[in-house]
């Protein structure tokens, strides 16, 4: 029995290509979800790629469990906290920027698009304020790290921290190269988001994304998303070790 | 052993000297060996028939001699087969494999340790007595010796092949191996852990003798001063005696045959002390505080060295009541000469 | 086809008339011309076949330090280079060989030419990120060249921490870094052929219809997408300590050197089924079109397949057995490697019965495949060695570890590759390579790879261990004897590219189908068409429907005059 051929669907259903259609793809359909198949496969990678870090901290909290909780206590709640809440609201506002795709409202779509970067922006910039904390009071790791606050809490006018023996506090250095790896990991992931949210909402206001051509928006909402959702994860296990609100 | 011995012996000798063969020289190396034998003929089978399956099938059914191909599906029985019948034999391998590991890193409880401090790039074996050797072992025959090895730097890992042993040899903690030595000879000892430029220059000579004449070489070879008793100076210089007097109002436990005894701490975990954890708590005393003492222990990384550690290790081993603490005390504080006890070899 | 195949000769070998046949004037490599149309490619085909340049390239770069190697260990002493010279001649070759060579091997030159066809579609689901992998791949190798020139990099391919973080002064970073990227070039083309399978098979194609070489791709497609990136984080903190001292892996100051150890091999275990299994795929096609049937059992070997990447994720720490795990762990571990060896077994089985009442043919393909299975048996059988705990104690970083992962990378994989170099000749190029003389290559290949690497087992046994540049004068003969080996493989490996080379301009041409095999591929041009298919077909038969080929043949010779 022979193998038939499909008829090619240009003659078939005079299907009108948009612009955007690549053309080793049957139909815009299945480029669509190629494309977005595509990223969430990305962002599995993605999953691996921080699971290596989560591994090292899992395992180095494990073991020096004083060293992390007050070293976490050196983090600011508040700070973080108020990340936490830009960093959701700019995924709100990215949410908001796919429905406006979809329903193509290009207006809509570019003032969304401009608030989630600018949010993102904010939570850069928060994180920027706290690197510089750190970096004052030298709890960069390295050769300048400083552990006497930890030894010696009351000399730093410190009252509700018990004080480490020396070989303790210096397992505080691990704490913040974790720190500084997992959440710089973060924002690069972030600053990377940024750059695209640029090139995107420019691509926005010439009107790319409002007839119908939504995939690029809708797949770095996924990716967006991600990186939010990947500080939810960073903010409790780094900010809030052993924190005793109420008392 | 069920294969005729001397069948074994003669295989093993003759492949030993065709240099084909590692010599048999400790207990378990017999045991290395018939399992190892036991994977080659595996092997050689698997080969034999995968090799005569393709051999047999391509003439006879090459082309020439059988022009259409008849179109075979499968069959679940046939897989069947060959998933159970490999798994099966993978399965004793793993068990036989897992009892001489087993058998390999449990040393006997009355083994003779020996420790090993490996670093870039030279062996440094440190015997009980005090006896210091560099790229060589000197072991008695017939006798269970444990090794007890660290490094000072990077991964390294310590062979011994003629007596099918093998154990790397990190920083940070101790790892150990045991065996007992069958026949006097040298042989070779490597270093199989690739540590940098002069990794294959990082062998030596391990020297099996007879009982006699290892307490010969044992008398002739030491420094003068036993682990231990090198211990003992540390414990004065580095002001461990400060705390760990032995007197019942002292900042410090007694020491004093805390050495295989159960410990709690202050976290209320329960501890075997040994050698690793006598280390750990020199280097770590935070996480090492026993119930009822404050974490006022300073650490002492950075200020001492492996050594100094292992004498420091072996001289706890070695207190059985507060006399030698005591002595100590006396000791640092005056310039006599430590006392020694019998057993110890005199300076 | 105009002439009618000769039913009892000694080849299925069919070609069209040479005196009139032509290479098909529009193909893809006609199709656009100048370099910047190969440089911004989006076509599959060319961007294979830019890869297929690029890791020949690095291929015989590495295979130089592996004769230098084995040139230095013809004498016990350290003579012909200094030490240090020799450590980074190991570690070149070891990263060369792993990364730039055998992990895009197959998948990158032939998977990506074939992958789309197979499935009858007409490229694969992202090309642009197709060439960026390309891209990726390059700035890799690049990379590594420059820590090469540089002065190279002594820390051997593993980069055992605090080895390669505290101890040495070599281009460690840059070499980390090369291998980051090359990991992403990686990653990306595991990734298209996911979306590409899952998405873009044609009209008909289901799951068991496609050919076990897509299965296979898929099995080593995952784990490309799962392992590879915890290389990379891995690097990066590698990295990240060595330039700010923090003490993730330094015991002094609280880290852990076994840290990393998990985390390396938690990649590189996997990454040993990323090499093997597009080169099991490979054979499947090779041994089914040379017997003229169906793989014994399609099932069990597509599902063999998944089944090694799965449980490929599971047994890392057998790399760590003397390490200092616990006894216990290494129990689990050795149990599970146990595991993953069964279903290799189960291939071999299956590839042997698929002979059994085929009409065989011993073209070069076939011969490859033949020379895989008997040393992939071998090298596979020596794995169960090291994964029985106790027998690892002995074996483990000595000889016996070099020659078990050579049986299974290069008498393995690496044949594995030239049986698809072969077999897929006709179709990337339009023409057929020298047979006589690629037999001989093969034969070649096959006996120094043995005078090479089965005296190592007995060196294993003996105790010489591994990256020594000096070694005891007892072990010198079975030394000698490899080096000789080696000089025949290189041997073996030099007249492909010679005569591959020389088939370009001078080879027969080829014709749509010259091997008379099923499979999409050979239902179109050879070259292909840019689109590969004037039609997508649909697809309404099974894989290796050799009924349905003798049935269309036995239809043309009817229609013939």
């Amino acid at each position: 029995m022979p193998h038939e051929t499909a008829v090619h669907e240009h003659e078939e259903h005079g299907h009108v290509f948009v612009p955007q259609h690549r053309h080793h793809f049957e139909t815009e359909e299945q480029q669509r979800e190629a494309g977005s198949f595509g990223m969430w496969l990305f962002l599995l990678t993605e999953i691996m790629f921080f699971g290596g870090l989560f591994f090292a901290y899992l395992l180095f909290r494990n073991w020096y469990y004083p060293a992390f909780a007050v070293a976490s206590n050196q983090l600011s709640v508040p700070l973080g906290g108020a990340n936490t809440a830009i960093l959701i609201t700019s995924g709100f506002f990215m949410a908001l920027g796919v429905w406006a795709a979809e329903v193509r409202k290009r207006n809509i779509l570019v003032i969304t698009l401009i608030l989630t970067t600018l949010f993102g922006v904010a939570f850069l910039g928060i994180k920027y304020v706290e690197y510089h904390e750190k970096w004052e009071k030298h709890h960069i790791p390295g050769a300048h790290f400083d552990v006497s606050e930890f030894v010696n809490p009351a000399a730093h006018g410190i009252t509700d921290e018990q004080p480490l023996s020396p070989d303790m506090a210096q397992h505080t250095q691990i704490f913040f190269f974790l720190y500084f790896a997992m959440t710089g990991m973060h924002a690069l992931h972030m600053i990377i988001g940024v750059g695209l949210l640029f090139w995107l909402t420019w691509r926005a206001y010439r009107g790319e994304f409002s007839s119908g051509y939504v995939a690029p928006i809708e797949n770095f909402g996924l990716y967006w998303h991600f990186v939010d959702i990947v500080w939810l994860f960073l903010f409790p296990l780094l900010y809030l070790i052993n924190r005793h609100p109420l008392h | 052993m069920h294969i005729s011995p001397v069948l074994w012996q003669f295989l093993i000798k003759w492949l030993h000297a065709s240099a084909l063969f590692p010599a048999e020289a400790s207990t378990i190396a017999p045991w290395m060996d018939a399992l190892y034998f036991f994977l080659l003929l595996l092997t050689v089978i698997g080969l034999v028939l995968v090799g005569s399956l393709i051999f047999g099938f391509s003439l006879c059914y090459r082309r020439s001699r059988n022009p259409v191909a008849t179109q075979v599906e499968g069959s679940t029985l046939m897989e069947a087969t060959w998933t159970i019948i490999p798994l099966a034999l993978f399965l004793v391998c793993f068990v036989w494999g897992a009892l001489l590991y087993f058998r390999i890193y449990n040393p006997p409880a009355n083994s003779m340790n020996i420790y090993i401090v490996g670093k870039q790039w030279m062996w440094k074996a440190e015997h009980p007595g005090g006896q210091h050797e560099i790229n060589s072992l000197h072991v008695p025959i017939g006798r269970p010796i444990q090794l007890t090895m660290i490094s000072q730097d990077v991964f390294h890992s310590f062979s011994i092949p003629d007596f099918r042993v093998k154990r790397e040899v990190i920083p940070g903690r101790y790892t150990t191996v045991w065996f007992n030595a069958t026949d006097v000879g040298t042989y070779h000892l490597y270093c199989t852990q690739y540590c940098g430029t002069q990794h294959s220059g990082m062998i030596g000579e391990v020297t099996a003798m007879t009982p006699a004449d290892y307490e010969k070489w044992a008398q002739q070879s030491t420094s003068g001063m036993s682990l231990a008793q090198n211990g003992e100076r540390l414990f004065a210089s580095m002001g461990c005696n400060a705390c760990h007097n032995g007197a019942a109002t002292a900042r410090g436990p007694n020491l004093a045959g805390v050495y295989g005894s159960k410990l709690t701490l202050t976290n209320g975990s329960e501890v075997l002390v040994n050698e690793a954890y006598l280390r750990d708590a020199i280097l770590n005393p935070s996480q090492h505080v026993t119930a009822g003492f404050a974490p006022i222990m300073p650490t002492y990384q950075g200020q001492i060295s492996e050594d100094g550690l292992i004498d420091l290790v072996e001289y706890i081993k070695t207190l059985q009541t507060n006399y030698r603490v005591q002595q100590t005390q006396v000791t640092s504080q005056s310039n006599q000469a430590a006392p020694t006890t019998p057993e110890m070899v005199k300076p | 086809m105009s002439t009618a195949p000769n039913a009892i000769s000694n080849t299925i070998v069919l070609l069209p008339d040479q005196a009139t046949a032509t290479i098909p004037k529009k193909n893809y490599i006609t199709a656009e011309h100048g370099l910047l149309s190969w440089l911004l490619t989006g076509d599959h085909k060319r961007i294979a076949m830019l890869y297929l340049i690029s890791i020949t390239f690095f291929f015989f770069i590495g295979g130089a330090f592996a004769g230098m190697i084995r040139l230095e260990l013809l004498t016990p002493q350290p003579d012909l280079v200094s030490s240090d010279t020799y450590n980074k001649f190991f570690t070149m070759h070891g990263i060369i060989m792993v990364f730039l060579f055998l992990v895009p091997s197959v998948p990158a030159t032939i998977g990506n030419f074939l992958m789309p066809i197979m499935l009858g579609a007409r490229d694969l689901a992202f090309p642009k990120i197709n060439l960026l992998s390309w891209y990726l791949y390059l700035v890799g190798g690049v990379l590594t060249l420059a820590a090469l020139v540089l002065g190279g990099v002594d820390t051997g391919w593993t980069f055992t921490t605090p080895l390669s973080t505290h101890y040495l002064n070599t281009h460690v970073i840059t070499a980390a870094m090369a291998i980051f990227v090359a990991g992403f070039s990686s990653i990306f083309t595991g990734l298209n052929f996911i979306v590409t399978i899952h998405r873009m098979r044609a009209p008909g194609m289901t799951w068991f219809r496609m050919p076990l070489f897509v299965w296979s791709h898929y099995a080593a497609s995952i784990l490309m997408v799962l392992g590879t990136p915890v290389l990379a984080i891995t690097l990066v903190l590698v990295a990240l300590e060595r330039a700010f001292g923090i003490g993730v892996f330094d015991p002094t100051k609280g880290g852990d050197p076994l840290l990393f150890q998990h985390l390396f091999w938690f990649y590189s275990h996997p990454a040993v089924y990323i090499m093997i299994l597009p080169g099991m795929g490979v054979i499947s096609e090779v041994i089914s079109t040379f017997s003229r049937k169906r793989v014994f059992g399609y099932t069990a070997v597509a599902f063999s397949s998944v089944a090694i990447a799965l449980f490929g994720f599971f047994v890392w720490a057998h790399h760590m057995f003397i390490m200092g795990v616990s006894n216990y762990s290494a129990l689990v571990f050795s149990l599970l490697t146990m595991l993953v060896a069964v279903p290799s077994a189960i291939k071999i089985f299956n590839w042997a019965f698929t002979l059994h009442k085929g009409s065989i043919t011993f073209e070069t393909p076939m011969l490859y495949a033949f020379g895989f299975m008997g040393l992939f048996t071998i090298g596979g059988l020596t794995g169960v060695f090291l994964g029985s705990l106790g027998m690892d104690i002995h074996l483990t970083e000595t000889y016996f570890i070099v020659a078990h992962f050579h049986f299974v990378m290069v008498g393995g994989m690496l044949m594995a590759f030239l049986a698809g170099v072969h077999f897929w000749w006709p179709k990337m190029t339009g023409r057929m390579y020298p047979e006589s003389l690629s037999k001989l290559a093969a034969v070649t290949t096959f006996i120094g790879f043995n005078l090479t690497f089965l005296p190592q087992f007995i060196l294993g046994y003996l105790g010489m261990p591994r990256r020594y540049h000096a070694y005891p004068p007892e072990f010198q003969v079975l030394n000698v004897l490899s080096t000789a080996g080696a000089t025949v493989l290189g041997i073996g490996y030099m007249l492909p590219l010679l005569y591959l080379g020389w088939s370009l301009k001078y080879g027969e041409i080829a014709g749509n189908n010259p091997w008379q095999a099923t499979g999409l591929e050979w239902q179109i041009q050879s070259p292909p068409l840019t689109e590969n298919f004037t039609e997508i077909p649909i697809v309404d038969y099974e894989a290796y429907d050799y009924e349905w080929l003798e049935k269309k043949q036995k239809e043309q010779v009817t229609t013939v005059g």
